[in-house]
């Protein structure tokens, strides 16, 4: 047998092998990306209803009346950023400090401390929402952007905790130290040394905390309804009214923030913070 | 305050929990000597050099700095500079700007800045390297970086935790001297710790050696090296070789008497408080000479003269190393030519190089020689660590 033919039958096999792979690949592709066709064709559908299996006309008219002012899109927009933003900076707030305290000193409870945070998650979220609500309405929060921030912050503490002790526990006491010792306060050596090393570390604790509050529901419902609105009760009330363009157009608002979230995550996680949450 | 009180440790205690790092520790440092505290992993050199440095406060006792108690001070208020075994260089910031960190913290202008940091560069052979990151250096680029950073600041006081034991064993010596030299040469006054006793022999004025929380023996390293003031000093300055003797003191001479391996022998005592009964006896793999056992010659007079069998030779460069057993015990003795294992020889020791201590087992009624098995597992190299 020639050299020649063995590597056209190598080649052969090579290829026969990539037939299933490339079909399995397909098959996945096909089940992550299919429902987010459907929504983007839904997006751009004016016409579409069963059996067809495409849309039978297309256009932007659905996104010239969610833009407009009747539309309530921009507003909800508007607000959902806010509280996002505002959800953010009071849970870095709280979680920088807490982060650290949990990361440097030896907390006896520290591992408890952590599980703590957890604690609003292990309840289910409709009661405990219910009765925010109803106390937040005793002292005038309900309604008001306070009020979501702060309903969103205690959701978003346990990401930004825990994510702040991880970054913490990364950097190396020894470099805060060494600024110490040749001649930096406590606190300047914790702003020159500390905070810039663990930053790609609160940077991702903040994008997941802004994520979340971006995406968040049930709370905003109850505590935010119908004073402040949302995207998520947009996104609701126009899939619960069976208006899939409005429902997808909103849903693809809200994605933007999550595919720049993936590209930053990556760029900003490194490995050996992840490796620390929890620790 | 005079000059040789610089730097006072009065009555240092520490102590992580229960455990006792620190016992008592009383030092005074001169000012521009170069100390080393010298011993043994876990016996507190580090607690020591750290309590100076403000991270680790005694539990009793106090630190004053030319006068001026800092025992409560936090370590950014203490005038020193402290550099990490680690070095501990901030990753984010580029060499200059390590370097620069203490003069910016001190709000020099940027220009007297960037002179000083080019000024530490070119001493310390870092030209040409301020726009690098820590991670793009080597080790021994890193250690003097970490050497600049903590130079820059013009410290009272520059303590030294460890900076060489990451080095290569070569750049090592060199760097030893270079430290060195640049601390007579600033006038600086410098504690180091490490646990290499050529390292400290090399680069001190005075040698700490701590063991167990506290100060077993100070001095010169010419006097800690051929005056040892107990068995554990003798041990760590490298009299690893150990036999048992019985003998007593009489009229400023110490007798030994003869024993199942050694011959009689007198030697002066030389102000040792050495008391009747039975001594350890130190002394180092090259200070003793190693001669056939049939030699008819007799040993000169004050010479420990010991009996005993080659076990195994090696050899680690310069001289042959015979493990030779010594009644129960196993000797190193370094000889300029081999002899075989199995060889009859005679060891002979003179009393200057000879280390006689009380030994502890001379309270117990029956003292045990050696422990069975434990000397000879001993490897050859061991007095070489």
């Amino acid at each position: 047998m020639s050299i020649a033919t063995l590597s056209v039958r190598r080649k052969l096999g090579v290829d026969l092998w990539w037939l299933p792979r490339a079909a399995i690949l397909g098959l996945l592709a096909f089940i992550i990306f299919g429902p987010l066709l459907n929504l983007l064709l839904w997006t751009v559908a004016e016409r579409w209803y069963f059996p067809h299996v495409l849309p039978l006309d297309y256009g932007f008219s659905v996104w010239t009346r969610v833009f407009s002012p009747r539309g309530n899109a921009m507003d909800s927009l508007q607000n959902s950023i806010l509280v996002a933003v505002l959800t953010v900076i009071v849970s870095l707030a709280l979680a920088i400090p807490a982060g650290y305290a949990l990361a440097r000193l030896k907390l006896p409870l520290r591992s408890l401390i952590l599980l703590a945070f957890l604690i609003p998650q292990a309840f289910p979220n409709l009661p405990v929402y219910v009765n925010i609500a109803r106390l937040f309405y005793q002292i005038g929060l309900n309604g008001t952007i306070t009020g979501v921030v702060l309903v969103h912050a205690v959701h978003g503490l346990v990401y930004a905790v825990w994510i702040a002790t991880a970054a913490f526990s990364a950097v190396d006491p020894e470099l805060e130290q060494a600024a110490r010792s040749i001649g930096a306060g406590p606190l300047r050596a914790f702003r020159d040394v500390t905070l810039p090393l663990a930053m790609p570390g609160l940077m991702a604790s903040a994008i997941f905390v802004f994520l979340e509050s971006l995406d968040e529901f049930t709370g905003s419902y109850f505590v935010g309804a119908p004073d402040v609105n949302m995207l998520p009760l947009l996104l609701y009330s126009a899939g619960a009214g069976g208006n899939y363009q409005i429902a997808s157009i909103t849903a693809l608002l809200l994605l933007i923030p999550s595919i720049g979230f993936m590209l930053i995550v990556e760029r900003f996680l490194k490995a050996d913070v992840l490796s620390r949450v929890g620790h | 305050m005079t000059k040789e009180n610089f730097l006072e440790l009065a009555e240092i205690s520490a102590g992580y929990g229960a455990s006792r790092v620190l016992d008592g520790i009383e030092l005074t440092i001169a000012k521009g000597e170069f100390v080393a505290l010298l011993g043994a992993s876990g016996c507190g050199k580090t607690t020591l050099l750290r309590a100076i440095a403000g991270f680790v406060s005694p539990s009793a006792g106090s630190i004053r700095v030319a006068g001026r108690d800092v025992t409560r001070l936090p370590p950014d208020k203490r005038g020193m500079a402290l550099v990490f075994q680690s070095y501990a260089l901030w990753p984010h910031m580029t060499v200059a700007q390590n370097i620069g960190y203490g003069l910016k913290l001190k709000r020099h202008p940027r220009a007297e800045i960037a002179r000083r940091v080019g000024e530490m560069e070119k001493l310390l052979g870092l030209d040409g390297l301020g726009d690098r990151k820590p991670a793009q250096l080597s080790g021994g680029q890193r250690q003097r970086v970490a050497l600049g950073r903590a130079l820059a600041i013009d410290p009272e006081i520059l303590l030294l935790d460890e900076p060489l034991s990451n080095l290569d064993a070569r750049i090592r010596l060199t760097v030893r001297h270079e430290i060195r030299a640049l601390q007579k040469r600033l006038g600086i006054t410098a504690v180091h710790v490490t646990h290499d006793r050529e390292e400290a022999m090399v680069m001190a004025d005075r040698i700490v050696i701590l063991d167990a929380g506290r100060i077993a023996q100070q001095g010169t390293p010419e006097a800690v090296y051929n005056r040892p003031a107990s068995a554990f000093v003798a041990a760590f300055m490298g009299a690893e070789n150990r036999v048992e003797l019985w003998g007593q003191p009489s009229s400023g001479r110490f007798e030994i008497e003869s024993g199942p391996a050694n011959a009689v022998c007198t030697v002066p005592l030389d102000g040792r408080p050495l008391a009747r009964g039975f001594v350890e006896a130190r002394f180092r793999a090259e200070a003793a000479q190693l001669l056939a056992g049939t030699a008819r010659d007799a040993a000169p007079a004050g010479t420990l003269e010991l009996s005993g069998r080659v076990e195994s030779v090696s050899y680690p460069g310069g001289l042959w190393r015979h493990a030779v057993r010594v009644g129960d015990d196993v000797v190193l003795v370094d000889a300029g030519m081999a002899f075989a294992a199995g060889d009859a020889v005679k060891i002979r020791i003179p009393s200057d190089v000879l280390f006689l201590f009380n030994a502890p087992a001379a309270s117990s009624p029956a003292p045990i020689r050696s422990r069975p098995g434990g000397e000879k597992s001993r490897s050859l190299e061991a007095s070489e660590a």
